[in-house]
């Protein structure tokens, strides 16, 4: 029976996928589903994925599948073996979802497409995370997260103008992709709710990409302009044959760089910002040419490249005499439109994730101490989203799943472990 | 077209700029009725951003302004005004999902805060969103997702070590954020459909942005490391870089796994003499050398275009791939075309302009996206008299109180 006191309790997810994409099943552990991460035997390639506790490079240490196999029991099995296949049935007549980011047409060519899903458990969700989707002219090609982002447009937002677009080092494509997947998988799960019709699923990490283009996919629609990372700030298109100019962001202060929207016009928070700003700048002997500069009148078509370098140049004067401490203390204080960039120290020490309980102490029996992850980034009232469990070591629970669930005698445990089904 | 997964859901949505709206999004795409609550005295800032139409400004030009808007009803309504919190009130009481994507206490100040609403109308649905989350030091700061990717960390680790930190243009928490709270809010209607229970969701936005650094995180809770900035390079492929190419700007990423794919990858390029040097024949070779291996690159691959250079390396099993621009490279690419990642939909006054689809497909009841985003009070007519049944009279002694707003309360200047 579901249980009452999480979103999917009583739900069985079996989960077939590898790297980011192992967030779908993640998060829908977080809302109290039953997941169970399905490894070939010897574990998966996401456990080499770096960084790994203490350093040691080990399949059963690595940081990256400690988060992602949060909430998660653990089986090995390769479903290319007929036995393996016959076990993985038997685990989908237990299960409500099924996850796979296997190349498209792998799972269908050793029979467990979703028609045959559909078979053998009436209502069953499959859901399918690949780079490029299914089927389109991208859809079998090789895929690291770089070549992913580049392929989806977000790389060109980022960087320095005299260098090559340059990506976000920690990989994003394929976690976008499995984090989209769990929503389409709650789309999907709604449905069955209200009707008992399941589905398949077919996500594309590219586009879940795209999703994050902001609006640049619409600047190129009604502008035709590409926006470019240009370094340390942005451009701002204009209507042609005035050139883009380019808007600092980002600014040092005494012991780093902070982010700092410095502009007006239209928009009353910036005016406000920018206001509040040179008043702070003001009392300490700075910015004083602009003290009355009309900031709601500034506007992007009639102002001037030299205007805006001469504003940046007078702000980071400013701001190097202030530490980022200083600087977000005044932000908040006066709702100025700046803050610090964050290393992950910081992040890791944030009195505001602090104060929300975000971050999570989850024990590690097998290491003999607790670590500390990051939580569910919702608070709700009831129900609440939580880890339940660490990541599992290499078929931590093939006894448990496989000889108690499934009734598999021992004996026939060790015949499929000596032929590597499991 | 089949019945559409939410329909019959009711949201009413107060939110507003990035996040709020994308969740209500996601339930309008699949038959939600949302009703988003807009003002012509304090229009969503996103109206006033650009890229207008023709350059040209207006509440309802900006592209900016319909992205996260699509198949929703929108009225003009000054909640400000006790007459328009009575409105509200009463689209509260039609809804089954409140949307709030402001400044912690911004909506309370016309309680329309979820404390207000809660005491007459127990068992709602309410979310939420902003930067820092609803409690704590830091919750007033009121930033956009520029300021919350800053927060959460990914500045830092963005661009070049010999380099200063970057800016993420495209606000990137805010798109983290949403999927979170899409995902809560369906649980949370699931939740009530079995308990009868309402729900608060209060979502951090920075929060949401941690998550996908969470390795990074640990390596710092576990390790004491840092991370810094790395350029394109990676820890564990080599080569794993951006090079230039034949063409203004123009780039290919090549990211090799593994020695079998060096192998290949010499081939593909012809294996110039400098490929069998001892150096580059081991990974850690490789990684040793490497600003001297990706020059040696670059020199190669600048004679090729990047669609060159993609076909070339895939068709040896290298992942390689276009750097496509962030606008005409990703609505002109092949395979989002094949995923109609983008529809064009006719705007009231913009005309057809380009909007997002799911980046899933579902294969029982595919989204039936049909409706542009609404200019500033489009549906007022509809909203009013239909669903709220207020009469002409009472429509026609709003417009004059400016209860609900029009083209005349735009604050001068944003025009």
């Amino acid at each position: 029976m579901p249980d009452q006191d999480t979103m999917l309790g009583g739900y069985r997810v079996l989960d077939l996928t590898q790297d980011g994409c192992m967030l779908c099943g993640k998060v829908l552990g977080d809302l109290g589903a039953d997941v169970f991460q399905i490894e070939p035997p010897g574990g998966s390639p996401t456990r080499n994925v770096g960084p790994f506790y203490h350093d040691i490079p080990d399949p059963q240490k690595s940081l990256t599948w400690f988060y992602l196999g949060l909430n998660k029991r653990g089986v090995t099995l390769d479903p290319e073996t007929a036995d393996g296949r016959e076990i993985f049935k038997k685990l989908v007549k237990t299960a409500d979802f099924v996850i796979e980011s296997f190349e498209p047409g792998y799972m269908k060519s050793l029979g467990l497409g979703y028609e045959e899903l559909e078979k053998i458990k009436p209502g069953i969700i499959m859901t399918s995370i690949t780079p490029f989707g299914q089927t389109g002219p991208y859809a079998h090609y090789k895929v690291t997260d770089i070549v992913g982002i580049a392929l989806s447009g977000i790389m060109w937002i980022f960087g320095e103008a005299d260098r090559a677009p340059v990506r976000i080092p920690a990989p994003q494509f394929y976690a976008q992709g499995g984090l989209q997947g769990a929503m389409g998988t709650m789309v999907a799960h709604y449905h069955r709710e209200l009707t008992g019709e399941g589905q398949y699923i077919d996500q594309s990490c590219q586009q879940a990409v795209i999703l994050t283009l902001m609006n640049t996919a619409e600047v190129w629609d009604l502008n035709k302009f590409n926006i470019r990372g240009g370094g340390p700030g942005q451009w701002i298109p204009r209507q042609p044959p005035e050139p883009p100019i380019f808007a600092r962001t980002v600014y040092r202060c005494k012991d780093g760089n902070c982010i700092v929207l410095f502009g007006g016009g239209a928009q009353a928070g910036f005016v406000a910002s920018s206001k509040a700003l040179v008043a702070w700048a003001n009392e300490n002997g700075y910015i004083e040419e602009l003290k009355d500069y009309d900031w709601g009148g500034m506007d992007a078509s009639s102002i001037t490249q030299e205007f805006l370098d001469r504003r940046s140049q007078l702000l980071e004067e400013f701001l190097m005499t202030k530490t980022k401490a200083e600087c977000l203390e005044r932000a908040v204080k006066d709702e100025i439109l700046l803050i610090p960039t964050n290393d992950v120290k910081d992040v890791a020490e944030s009195p505001q994730m602090a104060y929300r309980r975000f971050f999570k102490s989850v024990e590690h029996p097998e290491l003999g101490e607790t670590i500390t992850y990051p939580g569910f980034p919702v608070i709700t009232s009831e129900a609440q989203p939580a880890i339940q469990r660490r990541a599992p070591l290499i078929g931590e629970h093939n006894a448990e799943i496989y000889e108690q669930e499934l009734g598999i005698s021992r004996e026939r445990l060790v015949l499929l472990k000596s032929r590597g089904v499991i | 077209m089949a019945k559409q997964i939410f329909e019959g859901v009711k949201i009413c949505d107060f939110s507003w700029v990035g996040v709020g709206p994308q969740a209500a999004r996601e339930l309008a795409l699949h038959g939600a009725t949302v009703v988003r609550v807009e003002s012509h005295r304090r229009p969503d800032t996103l109206r006033v951003m650009m890229p207008f139409k023709d350059f040209t400004p207006g509440v309802n030009r900006s592209a900016f302004g319909c992205a996260y808007n699509t198949q929703k009803y929108s009225i003009s309504l000054d909640y400000s005004k006790p007459r328009g919190q009575e409105v509200a009130r009463k689209l509260i009481m039609w809804a089954d999902v409140i949307t709030d994507g402001m400044t912690p206490g911004s909506l309370a100040k016309w309680g329309l805060d979820y404390e207000s609403v809660v005491k007459f109308k127990p068992g709602i649905i309410y979310y939420s969103t902003c930067q820092m989350g609803q409690q704590g030091p830091l919750n007033k700061f009121g930033g956009y997702g520029m300021f919350g990717a800053a927060y959460s960390g990914y500045c830092q680790v963005l661009g070049y070590p010999d380099r200063r930190p970057l800016p993420l243009y495209n606000n990137y928490s805010d798109f983290i954020a949403p999927w979170y709270l899409t995902v809560a809010l369906i649980g949370a209607l699931l939740y009530h459909r079995k308990t009868g229970k309402g729900m608060y969701l209060d979502q951090s936005q920075v929060e949401a942005g941690v998550t996908l650094l969470a390795p990074y995180v640990l390596d710092y809770i576990v390790n004491g490391r840092i991370a810094g900035r790395m350029g394109n390079r990676d820890p564990y492929m080599c080569p794993h870089n951006a090079y230039p190419c034949k063409g203004v700007d123009r780039w290919v990423v090549i990211a090799v796994r593994n020695d079998e794919e060096w192998q290949s990858f010499c081939k593909v390029i012809g294996e110039p003499g400098w490929c069998g040097e001892p150096k580059f024949a081991t990974f850690i070779g490789r990684k040793e050398n490497e600003d001297e291996l990706d020059n040696l690159i670059g020199e190669w691959s600048k004679d090729y275009t990047p669609e060159q250079v993609m076909a070339m390396m895939q068709a040896s099993g290298i992942p390689a791939g276009v750097v496509h621009t962030s606008g005409e490279g990703i609505v002109n690419d092949p395979q989002a075309k094949h995923r109609q990642a983008f529809r064009w939909l006719n705007h009231q006054e913009i005309g057809p302009l380009l909007h997002n689809t799911p980046s899933y497909c579902l294969s029982k009841t595919p989204a039936n996206i049909w409706k542009a985003a609404p200019c500033l009070g489009e549906d007022n007519e509809y909203v009013y008299r239909e669903i709220l049944g207020y009469s002409d009279d009472d429509i026609a002694e709003m417009l004059v109180e400016g209860v609900i707003t029009t083209e005349a309360d735009v604050p001068g200047g944003s025009g």
